[in-house]
């Protein structure tokens, strides 16, 4: 996983509230046996109009000039802004994969679902809590000026505005420290395998039928 | 002693060690399936690492398999791919798999219960956010992605917060032809697609506790579609009788021990929960979600929004993008919305009970018209087999429904089940999000009985209009 200690980008404002995994990733996609390559379908229904299937002629395909990303001026967007519960739905990793294959590094939102939320600490995505009402100064900041970026400085839990003033988030101290050092947690959890096995052991002692 | 509630029992009784509120978490029963499983078995290969405890394991291909015949394969290579991954990946770790042909292949939420294998207690996850159905049997069991599969697969643990509990209670007795599905969609028509986020929901009250395993699943089914990733229904004689006799399942002496602790697995009265939201049974009415988000829903007797009426300017856009979606004029009975298609099916309502309510609406009758297409999907090989015996599938073909074989199928629509663009359907799924069932699908959301019923009138008609 790549380790996020400080980062600057362009933001991209998706102005939807109740972004969906599905609409993140549609299902056709998910027949796919690995991790990466998801990227280029990215909000697919939304940013092209056709139908898109897996192995397609990306550069045959229409895109939708109304959506946000296929907007000249968020081409180069690494950072995404969104209204609330953000990634709600299906579990699908692909999500979080499509998201940080497509460039993003972190998303802004007012709140994220769960399962979401866990996912994207696990794929180096830094999914970022702020108030509504800041969210919505953000949204009206990026309209307002073309190449609008913010450094998102995950040592010091700050988002940067091009002003330099500083808006704080809070994040927890395990996901961080992971995030950081661009840690896989199941070798951390095997480091304690020992305290597994003891616990097993009392466990089937306590709960002999599910031996 | 301290009081708690169900859920810090079951999370408490499963703490491998807590390190500043983190916590690594024993995972009992691990349910996969081929779509968001293959990564994971691939991160273990390239690691060397062996599956902690294969017994734990239970497998079966349903997102993707075909639901008509089945003896020509997958013709979808992708798909077959993926289904051949998971054969190849159980083989391999030597676990245990209904495969697409066996007779208990299934829905992975349905097959659980129905093995024996979701047991009272027990923590479960699945890399699937509907896992939350099986803490209809007093276990906590939460959706997962993939990396944590792959973790679970490992160590046999989960790294996790706790949760803040949620007390739905529904009180009183429900009306003639309410379902758990009215019950569900309610509740998030009431508290919003993220007023359960953060939260484990405990359903309590009379109502639930009058409601049938397959009910009390439909409803911690569509915890999810509320924020919540678990949902609970504490144990009573219903669940244990549900459980015995099921092939997983203990017997004898085990089953005497077990049962012992399973009592205990409620909340203790005066137990406090972090947020309590009160619904009344016999206020609720049939619901029929009329937008792209399964909040976005109203009674049968309602009428979609008019977005002028809605003050906040983000909310009324939300309004104005679902009917636009959804090809519906503000202020429209939603009686008066005619359907394309029909589908039954799904971990939320493909169970026997639910194939039973759908055919005692439709006996003797015969779908309208202007429906193009109705699918009656059983949620698994033994629930088809079982519905045969009683005849329900007679029914469902004679009123002119497809009678299919189990999985998934148009809830999500990766197989070749699926709705055309612009084509509206009476869906007893879970998700009515864009393009859901297909790229410009319009789903609406209700019960079995109300599915059935459009079917038979074309449009959605009030269940407890008909005999």
């Amino acid at each position: 996983m790549k380790p996020f200690i400080s980062y600057t980008g362009i933001v991209a404002p998706l102005d939807r509230a109740n972004v969906d995994t599905d609409a993140i990733i549609p299902k056709q996609f998910l027949k796919s046996i690995k991790k990466t390559g998801f990227g280029p379908h990215l909000f697919d229904e939304w940013r092209y109009l056709d139908h898109g299937e897996s192995g397609m002629d990306m550069a045959q395909r229409k895109k939708n000039p109304e959506f946000v990303l296929n907007h000249p001026r968020y081409e180069k967007a690494t950072i995404l802004i969104a209204r609330e519960n953000f990634g709600c739905g299906s579990s699908r990793e692909h999500a979080p994969w499509a998201i940080e294959d497509y460039g993003f590094r972190a998303i802004l939102a007012p709140s994220f679902a769960d399962i979401f939320f866990s996912n994207c600490f696990k794929n180096g995505l830094l999914p970022i809590v702020l108030p509504a009402e800041t969210i919505d100064d953000l949204f009206k900041a990026i309209n307002k000026q073309e190449g609008y970026s913010l450094t998102i400085d995950l040592e010091n839990q700050s988002v940067i505005l091009p002003s330099n003033n500083k808006i704080n988030f809070q994040v927890d101290a395990f996901r961080k420290h992971c995030l950081v050092n661009g840690l896989d947690d199941i070798g951390l959890t095997m480091q304690h395998s020992e305290t597994i096995k003891a616990f097993e052991k009392s466990y089937y002692q306590k709960n002999s039928w599910l031996l | 002693m301290q009081v708690k509630t169900l859920y810090e029992k079951l999370f408490e009784s499963h703490i491998v060690r807590e390190d500043a509120g983190t916590y690594l978490i024993y995972i009992d029963r691990h349910l996969v399936h081929e779509v968001t499983s293959p990564q994971a078995f691939e991160g273990l290969r390239i690691n060397h690492r062996p599956v902690w405890r294969s017994k734990s394991i239970l497998a079966v291909p349903d997102h993707n398999v075909p639901t008509t015949d089945r003896s020509l394969g997958i013709s979808d290579p992708i798909s077959k791919i993926q289904v051949e991954k998971l054969d190849e990946n159980c083989k391999h770790f030597g676990l245990t798999q209904f495969p697409m042909n066996d007779n208990r292949q299934g829905i992975v939420h349905v097959i659980g219960p129905e093995q024996g294998s979701t047991l009272p207690g027990m923590t479960i996850v699945c890399g699937d956010s509907h896992t939350s159905t099986h803490g209809a049997f007093g276990a906590l069991a939460i959706g997962i992605g993939t990396s944590e599969v792959e973790h679970v697969l490992a160590t046999q643990c989960l790294i996790l917060k706790k949760f803040k509990t949620f007390e739905v209670r529904v009180d009183g007795t429900l009306n003639r032809g309410i379902t758990a599905k009215d019950i569900a969609l309610a509740l998030i028509g009431k508290i919003g697609t993220a007023g359960g986020t953060g939260h484990a929901i405990e359903f309590t009250g009379e109502s639930i506790r009058s409601l049938s395993m397959e009910g009390r699943m439909t409803l911690c089914n569509m915890a999810i579609e509320a924020g919540a990733r678990a949902g609970m229904v504490a144990v009573d004689d219903v669940t244990i009788s549900y459980i015995k006799d099921r092939p997983f399942s203990p017997k004898g002496e085990e089953l005497e021990k077990a049962k012992v602790y399973w009592k205990t697995l409620h909340s203790d009265k005066d137990a406090q929960f972090d947020k309590t939201v009160i619904l009344n049974g016999n206020e609720i009415l049939p619901q029929v979600t009329w937008g792209t988000s399964p909040e976005m829903v109203v009674s049968i007797d309602g009428m979609t929004p008019d977005p002028q009426q809605e003050n906040d300017l983000s909310k009324r856009k939300s309004i104005e993008d679902a009917l636009a979606y959804m090809g519906l004029a503000p202020n429209l009975p939603v009686c008066e919305i005619h359907i394309d298609k029909i589908f039954i099916g799904s971990c939320t309502n493909s169970r026997i009970e639910d194939l039973r309510e759908a055919a005692h609406v439709l006996k003797g009758k015969k779908i309208a018209k202007n429906i193009k297409l109705a699918l009656a999907v059983p949620g698994s090989g033994l629930v088809k087999i079982q519905a045969e015996k009683e005849g329900l599938d007679k029914i469902f073909i004679e009123a002119g429904f497809e009678w299919r074989e189990p999985g998934c199928s148009m809830c999500l629509a990766m197989n070749a089940d699926r709705l055309n663009p612009g084509e509206r359907c009476a869906s007893t799924s879970n998700r009515n999000f864009e393009g859901r069932q297909g790229q410009g699908g319009r789903t609406h959301l209700v019960s079995p009985s109300m599915a059935a019923a459009a079917s038979v009138y074309g449009h959605f008609v009030d269940i407890r209009t008909l005999n």
